[in-house]
């Protein structure tokens, strides 16, 4: 099967972005290095490429309550131009994909979801609207061909991205430029007759945006945003460092710390599962874990010494015994240590735990640290 | 990026390099591999004493990104490893024909060394 490309492709290979296979997708891992870039990005600021994520947008009377049936948090606590992150479960609790709702308009919601499962996405929300009372009122469109992003992220980014995005918003949340949505927020800008969705949020733990836009308009706003950006010395940021800039906040990447097998109780995102609001898939077997207890629960830790970075599939060790398993590690950029997150049981999973962790055969120390593992100063 | 060859070693499609002094080949990876890994991160040496067989994965190097195992271009013994870059690994990337070398084999069959690729072999591999 031949990789997918996004309309960025090109505009990587200009940069001499090194370019490999992520979900079916041919993305930039990096172009200077992952630690230069991870580095530009706490400092200053940096632009990735996020066309592959996907976009769905739920439109109409019903939206509302469909999304509020299907998702694990509530939506109605959104205002016009407010998003949310949420979980979207089984009835097991396992979950099929974490993501982003944003409501753009009073009935008009959009979803930002993962790369790796959009197609998966697609189907099961199409067959709960089928399966929905609110199916009637509802309009469902996978705009993710039609519809590409960016996301501009670091401390500095404020300071420019207003020319970027210029003068009143046009729906969405009511700004005077891109600079005073507050964090969570969007706002809608257009560019020759084309909408522009602006989203204070990002995957970093850094200040920042995410731009939503047709496909069609994506490399131009890519451009000028490096242009505009050039006095902060904003630079293009590959997959590699967007790794390390999430693991180090200890934000879930699905297909690690999150699978069809793993609840967001599990996972440590129970903040984001409502159980006020009504009936929802999932949520008899979340409040049973959340009642009840978990088996294994997310942790965080840091390698005690100098050791080999820990990779995802790796052992945790605690008191001789394999306890667990990485699923997300590396070397910390900020911290110069191996850090990672791994699922144990309960009583390892408490700050302070001394693990281990297993590499090619040899055990090294490790400690279980709170969330997140790098804190700005 | 331009990677350099050294004319007076002699280099595996692995990416390792060679220099054969007497019975002892120092080993080490290119200033290629070096750029293609970036962020070196972590080098795990072998025990000095062990016997290896050209081709032998005897040695790990980590970037941020990924682990790679590095393979004896040639049979023998480890007779020595360096520590200095077991300690500060970015050597591998500062200085990867010098500082940055891994270790040293004493040869036990040297005629392996004529089948190593030349420096003008590996450069058509890589492109430079």
């Amino acid at each position: 099967m031949s990789l997918k490309l996004t309309p960025l492709h090109s505009a990587h290979q200009k940069l001499g972005g090194k370019l490999i296979e992520f979900g079916g997708w041919e993305m930039p891992v990096q172009y200077s290095s992952i630690v230069d870039e991870h580095r530009c990005v706490r400092r200053a600021a940096g632009i990735f490429d996020i066309c592959h994520m996907g976009e769905v947008l739920v439109t109409g009377p019903g939206a509302e309550g469909f999304l509020n049936e299907t998702l694990t948090n509530d939506v109605r606590k959104l205002a016009v131009g407010d998003g949310q992150y949420s979980q979207m479960c089984t009835e097991s609790g396992g979950t099929v994909d974490d993501l982003y709702v944003y409501r753009i308009a009073p009935m008009e919601y959009l979803l930002v979801i993962n790369a790796s499962r959009i197609d998966v996405d697609v189907a099961w929300l199409q067959e709960r609207i089928c399966g929905s009372p609110h199916r009637s009122g509802v309009i469902f469109e996978d705009a993710s061909g039609r519809l590409g992003a960016v996301a501009i992220q670091g401390p500095r980014v404020a300071s420019f991205i207003d020319l970027l995005f210029t003068g009143p918003s046009l729906a969405g949340a009511a700004v005077d430029g891109a600079s005073s949505l507050k964090k969570n927020q969007i706002g809608a800008w257009e560019q020759a007759g084309q909408r522009i969705w602006v989203a204070r949020t990002g995957y970093t733990g850094e200040d920042g945006f995410e731009v939503v836009a047709p496909a069609s308009i994506i490399e131009d706003i890519w451009t000028r945003t490096l242009a505009a950006g050039h006095t902060v010395c904003i630079q293009p940021i590959g997959l590699g460092a967007r790794d390390t800039l999430r693991t180090e906040v200890c934000y879930p990447l699905y297909g690690h710390e999150l699978d069809e097998t793993t609840s967001p109780i599990e996972a440590g995102l129970g903040y984001f599962v409502s159980f006020d609001k009504g009936d929802f898939v999932g949520r008899t077997a979340l409040l049973d874990q959340k009642t009840n207890g978990v088996k294994k629960k997310s942790a965080a830790f840091k390698m005690a010494d100098k050791s080999a970075p820990p990779r995802p599939g790796y052992a945790i060790f605690a008191g001789g015994e394999k306890v667990g398993d990485v699923v997300s590690g590396t070397q910390s950029p900020s911290l110069s240590a191996g850090i990672g997150m791994g699922y144990v049981p309960p009583a390892i999973a408490v700050p302070g735990t001394k693990i281990e962790i297993e590499v090619r055969g040899r055990r090294f120390a490790a400690e279980i640290v709170k969330k997140p593992i790098y804190r700005k100063a | 990026m331009s990677s350099q060859v050294p004319a007076d070693l002699r280099y595996t499609k692995s990416h390792e390099w060679v220099r054969i002094a007497g019975d002892t080949a120092t080993v080490g990876i290119t200033d290629h591999a070096q750029h293609e890994l970036t962020d070196v991160v972590f080098v795990e040496l072998p025990a000095v004493g062990r016997k290896v067989k050209a081709g032998e994965a005897v040695a790990v190097v980590e970037s941020v990104k990924t682990a790679s195992d590095i393979y004896s271009p040639v049979s023998g013994e480890i007779i020595a490893v360096n520590d200095a870059v077991g300690q500060d690994p970015a050597l591998t990337n500062s200085a990867p024909y010098a500082a940055g070398h891994f270790f040293q084999v004493r040869l036990s069959a040297s005629a392996e060394v004529d089948s190593l690729l030349t420096p003008a072999d590996y450069s058509k591999q890589i492109g430079a």
